[in-house]
């Protein structure tokens, strides 16, 4: 308050609250303001113990792992060889197959899980009597793990006891053994899995639509189809593109399911090798860290990129306050 | 251009009756005000002209055409929301299309009808702006040009001016009555401000708790006030309110016929005493109320009102509010009625604490008379 009366000595206001606060001398309002940050900075302590433990370290450590060459032999040290095997790990067959074999699977779940949770919003925005329960159901895939997702699809594909035998589907060759639907079976997990989430943030985008928008656009001739296509989505389109950023990361990072249902013994492995599956097959399996970490890397890089696109786009938002 | 009306209208929302059987009919291009404080069902009825409210009872007609279940799009009704509504995504120029848009007007003609519903609200420069780059006027004259483009048979305006600072809701009034007498468009208008309602209305609705109280136009609204209700809501500040009994005075046995002043009745003059004082009514007013109550509710306006030493209320004044042009001395009774007397700013103020007499002007126009027990007007008529 000192500070600013002695800008503004003009302003008589300015001058009365001064007076009525004792001037504090500028070395105590030091130790006090060191005090204070002191007792921040071990108030933050925790938090930064676990990133860096479980986030920094790794992140940094995953770089120097880049450099290093592991021999084939177990017991045998690594060596460097510093950039030189970042180009044949990423031209590899192996990388480049599961990276599109990724890719197709970002293009089968993401629109899917969109287009639905979008539905599944819209449906739920009505104000009609029990809509509540039908939140919860839709918002509850969120809260299932992946374990358990796999084992009750699993389950449902499973050629003897499943559902396709009962909706007299012919269960042979079992979905999850075919080279066609393994990745169609282990996509749609990951949809079902994902559709809780692209429900609640479409839902709150709905929520953040006013109202009157759609109400006036009612009034002015618009019917329902006209009112989602030309009020809904532009309206929506921050938060459709926020959920197809995070749900294209989602969908990178899918491992559990094929994990569980597809697993190192099955033949169609090659089909569904998405590229967290090849990272964890190249470090464990082939025990080769450093290709995994050069795997892990452009994983990071075509993530990081993604979330910048979001906040590029994100300032578009800007321009529809109202 | 048509009429609107509602017939025995009644919403509920679940246990809550939003709007109570209303019946009430706006003329073709009328400019009707529904009037009342918030939660008095007016943007509730206002809505159910829309077709954004379903009619729970009742019928509500536009034309000669009931519109209880018509889509809103098909009413040919347009509104004007309070927040406005505009289209955020969208250009000034396009919000205003929208409408035009929405019914395949053609391109050509669609050009044509946004250029001059712009140019009539002074919109032409800011045509290629979105929402957000306009000031809240601005935004307003864009609510008011995406109205009237697609010339609709009824625009609904639901309080817009509420969101403007003052010295721009006095010019926005005044350029939206010029705009609806020109249009000529039946016009339903939702105010909670007795101002606004009082300069644009051509008559004016006054609703409290889902029930229409009066519809009349300004002046007998403020002249005769149908109910203590509408009595005390219109008028700044509103209208004083004594209980007291209908009292027959004077001499009882002076000749029939023979009246004293213009207060006198043959059979002596009729007062509303309460504690403290007794107010003689004028012989007009006398002559209507007669025979009524004995328990009354007198009303007199503010400006019917003034302090003089030969007045009959007593009371002893509580504030004394300066608002430039005149004064308003707050008294109490000594029954704690309280009592506010407008007077010219030129008028010597009273002190704080001073024992006042209040004198009631002789004019019968000065006088209403309302039952205790329901509030209706006695008189006089």
């Amino acid at each position: 308050m000192t500070t600013v009366a002695a800008a503004v000595p003009g302003q008589p206001a300015e001058e009365a609250m001064a007076a009525q606060v004792a001037p504090e001398p500028r070395h105590g309002l030091r130790r006090r303001l060191r005090k204070e940050a002191a007792l921040a900075y071990l108030l933050l302590l925790p938090a930064l113990a676990l990133f860096g433990v479980f986030s920094f370290y790794p992140f940094f450590r995953n770089f120097k792992l880049m450099l290093y060459q592991t021999p084939p032999v177990p017991g045998l040290p690594a060596h460097y060889v510093g950039l030189h095997q970042i180009w044949p790990t990423i031209s590899s067959t192996q990388f480049t197959q599961s990276l599109l074999t990724t890719v197709i699977f970002v293009v089968f779940v993401v629109p899917i899980s969109l287009v639905l949770g979008l539905a599944l919003a819209v449906l739920a925005h009505r104000k009609l009597k029990g809509m509540a329960v039908y939140r919860i159901i839709f918002s509850s895939t969120v809260v299932s793990s992946v374990a358990v997702a796999s084992v009750v699809f699993g389950t449902l594909l499973n050629p003897v006891v499943g559902l396709l035998p009962w909706l007299g589907l012919n269960p042979i060759p079992p979905a999850l053994e075919s080279t066609t639907w393994a990745l169609p079976s282990v996509a749609i997990i990951t949809i079902w899995q994902f559709l809780g989430l692209s429900f609640i943030i479409m839902s709150a985008g709905l929520s953040s639509v006013p109202d009157e928008l759609i109400e006036a656009a009612q009034i002015d001739g618009a019917n329902a189809w006209s009112r989602f296509w030309r009020m809904t989505v532009p309206l929506l389109s921050p938060t459709i593109f926020f959920a197809l950023v995070v749900s294209t990361i989602y969908a990178m990072q899918a491992f559990g399911a094929v994990d569980i249902l597809i697993g190192p013994q099955n033949t169609v492995r090659l089909h569904t090798n998405v590229l967290i599956y090849e990272i964890v097959n190249t470090l464990q399996i082939e025990n080769n860290p450093g290709a995994a970490a050069i795997m892990a890397t452009v994983l990071f890089l075509i993530t990081l990129a993604l979330t910048l696109l979001q906040l590029r786009f994100l300032e578009r938002r800007v321009s529809y306050a109202r | 251009m048509a009429k609107v009306s509602f017939e025995g209208v009644t919403k509920r929302f679940g246990e809550t009756t939003a709007v109570d059987d209303l019946s009430l009919t706006v003329s073709d291009g009328e400019l009707l005000v529904l009037l009342g404080s918030s939660g008095c069902g007016k943007t509730t009825a206002l809505r159910m002209v829309a077709g954004l409210e379903q009619v729970s009872e009742g019928t509500v007609t536009i034309g000669e055409r009931v519109v209880n279940d018509v889509d809103p799009k098909d009413r040919d009704v347009a509104m004007v929301f309070q927040s406005y509504a505009l289209y955020p995504h969208l250009t000034v120029w396009k919000n205003i299309e929208f409408p035009l848009r929405q019914r395949g007007v053609d391109k050509e003609d669609r050009g044509d009808k946004v250029k001059r519903a712009a140019e009539t609200l002074g919109l032409t420069p800011l045509l290629g702006r979105k929402p957000a780059q306009l000031s809240g006027g601005q935004r307003q004259r864009v609510a008011l040009a995406r109205a009237i483009v697609r010339e609709p048979r009824v625009f609904l305006m639901d309080e817009p001016l509420s969101n403007l600072d003052a010295a721009l809701r006095v010019q926005t009034r005044a350029d939206i009555v010029e705009l609806q007498a020109r249009l000529a468009t039946t016009t339903l208008y939702v105010t909670h401000d007795q101002v606004e309602a009082m300069t644009m209305g051509h008559r004016i609705a006054v609703m409290s708790e889902g029930k229409l109280q009066q519809v009349a136009p300004p002046e007998d609204l403020y002249a005769r006030p149908a109910n203590r209700f509408v009595a005390h809501f219109l008028g700044s500040p509103g209208m004083n309110l004594i209980e007291g009994m209908l009292v027959e005075s004077g001499p009882p046995d002076a000749p029939a016929g023979v009246g004293v002043g213009s207060f006198g009745s043959g059979r002596g003059t009729l007062c509303v005493a309460f504690p403290g004082a007794s107010v003689p009514l004028p012989l007009e007013v006398a002559d209507r109320v007669r025979g009524a109550g004995p328990d009354v509710v007198l009303g007199l306006r503010p400006e019917a009102v003034h302090l003089s030493p030969d007045g009959v209320i007593a009371a002893s004044v509580v504030i004394v509010e300066l608002l430039g042009a005149e004064t308003h001395v707050i008294c109490t009774t000594e029954t704690g009625t309280r009592l506010i007397v407008r007077q010219r700013a030129s008028a010597a103020k009273p002190a704080i604490g001073e024992a006042v007499r209040i004198a009631v002007d002789p004019d019968p126009p000065a006088y209403h008379l309302f039952d205790v027990a329901t509030g209706v007007r006695l008189g006089p008529a």
